[in-house]
């Protein structure tokens, strides 16, 4: 083979809290460095939340993450719940696991739709699908926009919503809104079908690369946990959420504002395809079906497959919000108060909320002094703990593909990033290569 | 010609980009009327040459005054996007503290390798031509504002407090509530979104230009809050501004 000298530069390919960048060097045909960075600005949130109210804090934490506002909303108030004892009705409880299967489709829908059908098919962007695929598109526009209303309908919108407060939620919706929510999800069933089959017309273009890794997700007995459970591993046993820190051993490496995570191995990867692993069995059995079309099985340690399974958790995030509505309605919603605001008894205390968001798993854990003042803050985003397993994927691709042209090493490249999708824009950038 | 548009984005949480992109089919139809050449969220190319450039987040940083500076001589029109970008948003919060604590507390001992000073919206840098408020952005508000450019037109921005929508909604005031809200001094135009939702105003599209905030605060104190309190409200979006003021 031809001894090749490039580099790959990807300046600010990905956005994850900000700007990614890529670098490869190859000498002599042989990977020299091979280094995935974050020059994101840093926003201190942890910070900024010291000193702060108990009733503020689910409203500031949310602000970290346009996409995942939910996800830190629900992760925020089950730190400041748990610091003060506070417990929420089994009708809230299933109003935000709707809340959090909303979020959950939105962001994934967005992802293997807009960011990743694109690689598949070959072009820049969704754009050029407009003329190109419009049925297709309008598709996944329509699904798209159906998991937007279930945002809108039970946390009041998609992008930091204001209903979810501490203790409960400030406003409801109603049965009627919620049957009708239901109507439309189960009408969505042949929408999702036309996609799954879109995607595997296009499976062969998912890169067959396979690095074993360790796998992190909450895990539970009774569901696939999304809202609660313990910490699982693919590599160890599980323990309570409070144990956290000792999955996350957080750390830093120079010129890179985001912080890493590394557990029972060098790194390990959080996402779609982590919980697919650690819970496949309690999937929806039209999730199941659809993990079986592509032959999706646990333990695949192809991190390109996490797109599969974001699409895999589509199918279950409807099938499983019929489930809850059908619960509530059986329960009878119970209706409450117009600017319901639960009543807080405040207390000094600490804890930790663990919340499974579109990218994995999320912890926000929060000291409060005994006026309900925050005192100390610490929130772990998933993107940080797969920036890690994102670095030594790369390390093990490139000379797996050194032989290839370099717009395929460069898309390949791409395409891994985005298959973790770091953050919506994160991996829409353009790869430049150098040769030298 | 359709005219040029570009989307980037500074210290903020992209939510407000994530609007443009929800507009789903709506954004289709923008797209007939103009040009995207640059907008990460969703595309791979790249273009400087643009008409209209939307600016989302903060500039925390000094050395990201060069890129803002840049895009301002790009562009013809420099729209901010978001909280972050119009008022400095919930950044501005680490603005009053000391910035050397705030980086030891989130990067311990690794505190000097991150380079931040304090959040600012983009007109502390260049000049702006027009605002999308709110955090979130609100869809509607951003499409009239992108037909109002267009047709070479001031948008229509409204500079009253949200207190006029809130009671033409004929919510109960968070105040007859028992809570502590900002609407009275804070610019409408969200159609009082948060109080319809059972909660209170917070304050995400700064302040109103003439705003009232000694009687705001009187307000707060009046109703139990402390003085400190009445601040801590006050800076949770304001930080910026008040600074200024």
């Amino acid at each position: 083979m031809e001894k090749r000298n490039f580099d790959v530069e990807v300046h600010h390919v990905t956005r994850v809290e900000g700007h990614g960048n890529i670098y490869v060097n190859v000498r002599n045909g042989t990977l020299e460095r091979c280094e995935w960075n974050i020059s994101e600005a840093p926003r201190f949130f942890e910070a900024m939340v010291v000193g702060r109210n108990w009733n503020e804090l689910h409203h500031i934490t949310s602000r970290i993450c346009g996409i995942c506002s939910i996800g830190h909303t629900l992760a925020s108030l089950r730190a400041t719940e748990g610091a003060m004892g506070i417990t929420i009705s089994d009708q809230d409880l299933k109003l935000r696991k709707l809340a959090l299967h909303a979020e959950n489709l939105q962001s994934h829908l967005l992802h293997v739709g807009f960011l990743v059908l694109p690689d598949l098919m070959g072009v820049g962007s969704v754009i050029p699908l407009a003329s190109s695929n419009p049925k297709e598109l309008k598709t996944v526009l329509r699904l798209h926009r159906l998991a937007n209303e279930m945002s809108d309908l039970v946390c009041g919108r998609t992008t930091h919503p204001q209903r979810l407060i501490p203790g409960g939620f400030s406003k409801i919706p109603s049965m009627k809104e919620l049957s009708g929510l239901r109507e439309r999800l189960k009408a969505s069933v042949p929408d999702l079908r036309a996609v799954a089959k879109l995607l595997k017309s296009l499976a062969p273009k998912i890169p067959d690369f396979v690095r074993e890794t360790e796998f992190i997700a909450l895990t539970s007995p009774n569901e696939y946990a999304l809202y609660d459970g313990k910490i699982g591993s693919t590599d160890t046993d599980a323990a309570p959420a409070r144990e956290y820190l000792s999955f996350t051993n957080e750390y830093i490496v120079p010129h890179s504002t985001a912080k890493r995570s590394k557990h029972a191995r060098e790194s390990y990867m959080v996402g779609a395809l982590a919980r697919l692993n650690i819970n496949y069995d309690k999937l929806s059995p039209l999730a199941k079906n659809t993990a079986e079309l592509f032959g999706l099985k646990p333990v695949c340690h192809n991190p390109f497959m996490n797109n599969i399974a974001q699409l895999v958790e589509v199918v279950h995030g409807v099938e499983d919000s019929i489930k809850l509505i059908n619960e509530l309605e059986a329960a009878g919603l119970k209706s409450q108060p117009d600017y319901n605001l639960p009543e807080v008894k405040v207390k000094a205390g600490q804890d930790v909320g663990a919340v499974e968001v579109p990218r994995g798993i999320l912890f926000h854990d929060y000291t409060y002094n005994e006026k309900g003042v925050c005192t100390k803050a610490n929130c772990i985003i998933p993107t940080n703990q797969n920036h890690g397993n994102i670095e030594l994927d790369m390390k093990a691709l490139v000379p797996k593909i050194i032989g290839k042209t370099p717009k395929e090493i460069e898309l390949n490249l791409e395409m891994l990033v985005r298959a973790y999708d770091p953050c919506i824009s994160c991996s829409t950038h353009a790869v430049k290569v150098h040769f030298v | 010609m359709k005219p040029k548009v570009a989307f980037f984005d500074f210290a903020g949480c992209e939510g407000d980009q994530l609007q443009v992109a929800n507009l789903e089919e709506e954004l289709l139809d923008l797209l007939e009327q103009v040009e995207v050449v640059s907008f990460r969220e969703v595309m791979k190319e790249h273009s400087d040459n643009y008409d209209i450039a939307f600016v989302e987040g903060s500039c925390t940083r000094l050395h990201d005054e060069a890129r803002l500076k840049q895009i301002r001589k790009n562009a013809k029109i420099v729209v901010a996007i978001g909280s972050c970008a119009t008022i400095g948003g919930i950044n501005s919060l680490k603005n009053y503290q000391d910035l050397d604590d705030v980086r030891r507390t989130v990067y311990g001992d690794k505190a000097k390798l991150f380079d931040t000073y304090a959040a600012r919206p983009i007109d502390a840098v260049i000049p702006v031509d027009a605002y999308v408020h709110g955090c979130p952005i609100n869809r509607e508000e951003f499409l009239h504002v992108v037909k109002s450019l267009l047709l070479g037109k001031k948008p229509d921005i409204p500079n009253y407090p949200v207190c006029v929508e809130c009671k033409k909604n004929e919510n109960v005031c968070a105040f007859e509530r028992g809570q502590f809200c900002v609407g009275p001094v804070t610019r409408a135009g969200c159609n009082s979104c948060c109080i319809n939702e059972g909660t209170i105003c917070w304050g995400c599209r700064g302040l109103v230009d003439n705003p009232n905030e000694n009687s705001q605060k009187e307000v707060l104190i009046k109703y139990g809050l402390t003085v400190d309190d009445a601040i801590k409200k006050f800076r949770l979006y304001f930080g910026w501004q008040e600074r200024k003021r």
